[in-house]
């Protein structure tokens, strides 16, 4: 526009004259501009704030619908007996149990309970040991696991991130190939020699085969391969031996690398169920997960306090160390490299 | 220790008459000379030094003849060490077992080793309960991964975007991934329940109210529950790929005023192929891991459109048939090499020329 207007104003004869009104012709161009762009400039504000707050409310939606789940459990487990049954007794009630109390034909699911007690947790935690010793079996069984597998896969990953070569790369190949592999393949071989060594039933059975899982070797590997050579090699000019690099070096520089990678191991293994239940033919030996699963309708108003017990651990683990986490899945994707 | 090796080769022989001395005389001189050259070596080291130097011994074992560049072949053999524990272990629980289910596979049965051919698959691939397994754990995964990939995706594109809250909702969204799902497990029989509030919506649809966990519909709340669980893990993995694009290219789109839905799939989609194919692969695995779902909800019998793989499994680890177990195990290595395969492979192709 304002090409246009110099345009008209250039084809005067001669030297352009003096125009009277030119520098309110400016003003009011200006004007006229300034409007037109504060106008585009809201129409476009306005587009980007009604995106976001679309985007915002499918977000919270969203939000809504993957916490509802877990904040009914937590809510729910401050229910007294009565009020679950009259609930929920549709759910769980069975022949023999279902007509002992009052049961509301329709499933009522409540976010908040009429009366808040604390006896569920009393019972597990001081009356009814069975649940609380199915908690430790599952903690038995994880911390070792996370413990050994990052002992055994930091060494394993610095031999393969240090030196490479066919071999090695080849092994590392093969690694993969078993991390990748469904359980419903792993099952078998691990079934195998846990029979041969007589440690089926045992908790070896599920110690030895989660110690030697590869992923925390592939996932290690990945991340030590990031430091730089020349951090190696300074540490070697300065006479440090393999040992010497390997601990006073590699490994603290690994550090917030191993705590991801132990989150990751932590969760898989918490929530294991398929091992066990090929691996340890006796009950008292399972872990809680696959025991919660089992409880029967007379305990049901139990069910939600030991769910609570049972995810509190991880998600304790997960405020903590959620941007471990988050490094961890990025690191496993491979994205940073 | 070597003092009473020496005695054990040039003692007095007597009870060793019938092996030949010469043999023994020579091996004690070798025998000697190496522990010369081991003192030689040993002297004036620590004792870890010391250890150091007998494990690099027994690394040579290992020794990568194809090592390239400037380390010598003792770096090469100290590094094959260190991955010495985890080999052993992976060799014992299982490259040496599957090798050993390779086997059982051909094999008539473990007692007898009568090679059968493809008998064993066939007899897997023939069996009802197999396809049933199959067939419901490929349908599924068909279902289930790509609407996965799609809606973790469109999560992830969303959080990128100006959002305020960011974190807080990627938190929120990352929470169901450290949630045991035997505890929510509860939460979902009461949701999918035939008077539950999954009846309920429905019914304001004009539906008629079904017995979702007995009937045909019931990989549907499975599938609801798989994707609980693995939305938020995937939406990482694509927020971090979306992170990862170089911010010149997408600036470079901008200034020749392409529309951000051009953006999205000319370049976007382009720079998150290798994650689209990672968390394909990963959604695949974890699809093959609802049985925990499934088991945790139904037991071991659920519905027939529920019997996954791992059931087939796990009741034939009930008869202990290893050859059935084999051949069923060993066909579904080979999908899973097959499936992630093809998925490298395109990859390969999407992301060839992209430059960083």
């Amino acid at each position: 526009m304002n090409s246009h207007w110099n345009q008209q104003e250039g084809r005067g004869e001669g030297a352009p004259l003096p125009d009277p009104g030119r520098e309110e012709k400016v003003r009011i161009i200006r004007m006229a501009q300034s409007v037109e762009a504060q106008a585009l400039h809201r129409k476009k504000m306005r587009r980007v704030w009604t995106g976001i707050i679309i985007k915002t409310l499918i977000a919270s939606v969203f939000a809504f619908l993957f916490l509802m789940p877990i904040l009914l459990t937590f809510t729910n487990s401050f229910m007294s007996p009565s009020e679950i049954s009259a609930n929920y007794g549709q759910v769980f009630a069975t022949t023999e149990n279902g007509g002992k109390m009052f049961i509301a034909r329709k499933v009522n699911l409540k976010f908040l309970p009429d009366m808040v007690t604390f006896r569920q947790y009393v019972t597990v935690l001081f009356r009814s040991p069975a649940y609380l010793i199915k908690f430790w079996n599952s903690v038995f069984y994880v911390v070792p696991i996370v413990v050994f597998q990052l002992a055994v896969a930091s060494l394993a990953a610095y031999g393969f991130a240090r030196y490479s070569g066919k071999k090695k790369a080849a092994l590392f190949f093969s690694y993969i190939i078993i991390m990748l592999m469904p359980y419903q393949v792993t099952l078998v071989p691990n079934y195998l020699v846990a029979s041969w060594m007589h440690i089926l039933n045992t908790r070896w059975a599920i110690w030895l085969p989660g110690i030697f899982s590869p992923f925390a070797v592939y996932m290690l590997t990945k991340y030590m391969k990031r430091i730089p050579r020349s951090i190696y090699e300074a540490a070697e000019i300065d006479g440090a031996d393999e040992w010497q690099i390997f601990t006073k070096i590699c490994m603290p520089l690994c550090r917030s690398g191993l705590a991801s990678i132990a989150i990751l191991i932590f969760i898989d293994y918490w929530n294991m169920v398929e091992q066990p239940l090929i691996l340890l033919s006796d009950q008292e030996m399972h872990p809680l997960s696959v025991f919660l699963s089992e409880i029967n309708s007379g305990e049901i108003s139990l069910a939600f306090a030991v769910a609570v017990i049972y995810m509190i651990l991880p998600l304790l683990i997960f405020l903590y160390g959620e941007e471990y986490l988050i490094e961890g899945i990025t690191y496993q994707g491979g994205i940073k490299e | 220790m070597s003092g009473r090796l020496k005695d054990f080769f040039s003692g007095s022989g007597k009870d060793y008459k019938f092996i030949k001395l010469p043999d023994l005389k020579k091996k004690a001189a070798a025998l000697k000379e190496g522990a010369g050259h081991l003192k030689e070596e040993f002297r004036g080291k620590s004792f870890r030094e010391a250890a150091m130097l007998i494990l690099s011994r027994i690394g040579a074992f290992f020794e990568d003849s194809s090592e390239s560049g400037y380390h010598t072949s003792r770096h090469s053999r100290i590094s094959w060490l260190f991955i010495l524990p985890s080999l052993i272990g992976v060799c014992l629980f299982f490259f040496i077992p599957f090798l050993v289910v390779i086997y059982y596979s051909f094999v008539n049965n473990p007692i007898q080793h009568h090679f059968v051919g493809l008998t064993n698959f066939i007899r897997v691939a023939g069996n009802s309960a197999f396809q049933l397994a199959a067939g419901n754990t490929l349908i599924f995964s068909f279902i289930s991964v790509p609407l996965a990939v799609v809606l973790s995706l469109a999560l992830a594109v969303m959080m990128d975007s100006r959002i305020p809250f960011r974190s807080t909702f990627r938190t929120i969204f990352l929470t169901p991934m450290m949630v045991p799902v035997a505890s929510v497990i509860l939460i979902w029989e009461v949701l999918f329940h035939y008077h539950g509030l999954v009846n309920d919506l429905t019914a304001v649809f004009g539906m008629a109210p079904i017995d979702w966990m007995k009937s045909p519909q019931a990989p549907i709340v499975i599938a609801s529950l798989f994707q609980w669980k693995n939305l938020g893990y995937n939406m990482i993995l694509f927020m971090a790929g979306l992170a990862s694009i170089p911010r010149d290219i997408l600036e470079v789109a901008r200034l020749e005023s392409a529309s951000s839905l051009q953006i999205f799939l000319r370049i976007k989609l382009r720079y998150l192929s290798s994650t689209i194919v990672f968390v394909t692969i990963m959604s695949t695995i974890n699809s093959f891991k609802v049985f925990r779902e499934i088991y945790l909800m139904t037991g071991n019998y659920p519905y027939d459109t529920l019997y996954m793989l791992q059931h087939f499994m796990n009741n034939t680890f009930n008869s202990l048939d290893y050859q059935k177990l084999s051949a069923a195990a060993i066909l579904m290595s080979l999908i899973m090499i097959a499936i992630i395969a093809v998925m490298f492979i395109a990859e390969n192709r999407i992301s060839r020329d992209l430059e960083y």
